[in-house]
């Protein structure tokens, strides 16, 4: 039989985190610092509002764009928390979470060849969702000593003459970095210089301990080359969702939006319904994670730290990405023998991106108890090294 | 007081027995600061008192509640405040609220059954010159007490990892 598989999709490599799945499955009391997502169930006001949009038969497709009350709501919410403006009605789209407005977006902008840059260590999707375009993905390396942002000089040492766009997450998965806007007016001269166009996921920006919550689009001249993309998996704890959005000129919100017809035709209504529902009433709940999360960061990166293992203050996202450098084990190993000896599960860095490598992901989107427990078996790991 | 002293505060008001190694790295603060900003916060009376939340049901001891409403005929130059100070002594009443609408006082009053509390209202608290009424509702069953629910809840679930 012939090999049905295209080769762009042998092209991808497999997850990194696969074999762990497997470990995993044999074992009890594990602690898992390797989940990405919340801990929390969905504040009830937003889920009384996608019941009830189910109970009042809310249950069509809404329109490709998404329902206008929800992009009235979040064009108000950006207006307000960033002070950034987008209008409802041709430059804003509703997605079936933020994974597909990525791969929509990388699709709509990317030529065979075209070269992607890629702030890195990242999110695991974006390189494949760049090949499956085949673009050819740039990692853009940022460093421990930067605080994992990403830097003006480090993005101008890829440029290319294909270089086409940059894509970059901040806060930052796995790294917990944050950009000021200060940082980004540094990347936005070389943006623009060379005429560039950003993919900003902000998916966790609602996340931001130390200082001022930022958009790439706050910047000088980025917003007319940006297509942002946030949503409500992580601010409202809706992962299960599936709803966020992507925000653009009209000309890219208008070619975006002809491949989200095609694939997706809509975000689930009763997603969208319960979205308005945690846009307009849920600013408590979201308070609330994120006050608990900062305190759970406190904790652990000071038991990292204290135990000697080396981690900068992530001031975003629920992520420590502590280096393991000093133990003579790569981050794979050492995630494994973790696993299996003292039953911690972790994400080897190298999973993220070559920046990675020597270093562990750990969302600390789990239980007080649970973190002081990690890190007391974390100690007992490296003393027995 | 600044954001660590709400911090520091809905730490506390979450789990005062919590040790302060542990309150110190919540906060981010080294011990000494957490005691002396808890110190500071017990001499301003910010903090009142640690107590436990105990589900008397659970704990096999027949507790009776009751929310009781008043009607009050405030007095010249004190309004509220002296048949307040008068009813809180009572250590039948948990808490006292004066609340708008058509009554002015609200109680919580708890009691070993239903009878200690209609005999409370009703011989204690009813012949008070200044009341001109009282609504006594019982308690059935109580669902949630101080933000914390009191029935078993399934957990949802999540992978081991994902990204």
């Amino acid at each position: 039989m012939r090999d049905f598989i295209s080769a762009r999709t042998h092209r991808i490599p497999p997850s990194g985190i696969r074999r762990f799945f497997d470990i995993v499955q044999e074992m009890d009391d594990v602690i898992s610092l390797g989940v990405g997502e919340p801990d929390y169930a969905t504040p009830w006001v937003a889920c009384e509002a996608g019941i009830a949009s189910v109970e009042q038969g809310q249950t069509s497709y809404t329109s490709n764009r998404g329902l206008p009350e929800l992009r009235t709501e979040t064009s108000r919410y950006l207006a307000k928390r960033f002070g950034i403006q987008y209008h409802p009605e041709d430059e804003m789209l509703i997605t079936t979470g933020a994974s597909e407005a990525l791969d929509i977006a990388i699709r709509a902008v990317t030529n065979r060849g075209d070269e992607i840059l890629i702030a890195d260590p990242s999110y695991v999707s974006y390189s494949p969702g760049v090949m499956l375009s085949d673009g050819v993905p740039v990692p853009v390396p940022c460093r421990m000593e930067d605080e994992f942002r990403l830097t003006p000089d480090a993005l101008m040492e890829k440029i290319t003459p294909k270089s086409k766009a940059v894509i970059c997450n901040f806060p930052n998965n796995p790294t917990g970095g944050v950009m000021s806007r200060e940082d980004y007016r540094g990347i936005a001269d070389v943006i623009c210089d060379h005429d560039l166009l950003l993919i900003s996921d902000e998916i966790y920006t609602e996340m931001t301990y130390d200082g001022e919550m930022t958009s790439a689009v706050q910047a000088e001249g980025l917003q007319e080359r940006t297509i942002l993309i946030n949503g409500f998996s992580k601010s409202y704890a809706m992962t299960g969702w599936r709803v966020a959005y992507l925000c653009a000129p009209k000309e890219l919100c208008d070619a975006v939006l002809k491949i989200h017809q095609y694939v997706m035709l809509s975000a689930p209504t009763m997603s969208q319904y319960a979205a308005v529902g945690a846009l307009k009433n849920a600013d408590l709940d979201r308070e609330e994670m994120v006050t608990e999360y900062q305190m759970r960061r406190n904790l652990f990166v000071r038991g990292l730290n204290r135990i000697g293992l080396t981690c900068h203050l992530p001031r975003g996202a629920f992520y420590a990405f502590p280096s393991i450098k000093d133990f003579g084990l790569s981050d794979v190993e050492f995630s494994e023998r973790l696993l299996k000896e003292q039953h911690v599960a972790v994400v080897p860095g190298s999973v993220f991106g070559q920046s990675g490598e020597g270093h562990l992901r750990c969302a600390y989107a789990v239980s007080r108890e649970d973190l002081r427990e990690a890190v007391r078996r974390i100690e007992a790991f490296i003393t027995s090294l | 007081m600044d954001a660590k002293d709400w911090l520091l505060l809905r730490i506390l008001e979450e789990d005062s027995t919590q040790e302060t190694s542990v309150v110190a790295d919540l906060t981010d603060l080294s011990e000494a600061e957490v005691k002396d900003r808890v110190c500071v916060m017990e001499n301003d009376r910010i903090i009142r008192g640690y107590c436990a939340s105990v589900d008397w049901e659970k704990a096999g001891e027949g507790v009776a509640a009751a929310t009781v409403n008043l009607k009050i005929t405030p007095e010249r130059d004190v309004g509220y405040d002296r048949i307040a100070e008068r009813i809180a002594r009572f250590p039948q009443v948990c808490s006292l609220r004066l609340i708008s609408g058509e009554y002015d006082f609200e109680l919580r009053v708890t009691g070993r059954n239903i009878q200690d509390i209609t005999r409370f209202v009703s011989e204690q608290i009813a012949p008070m010159e200044q009341i001109r009424e009282t609504a006594t509702i019982i308690v059935m069953k109580t669902y949630k007490e101080n933000g914390r629910i009191l029935y078993d809840r399934k957990e949802g679930e999540r992978l081991p990892f994902s990204f």
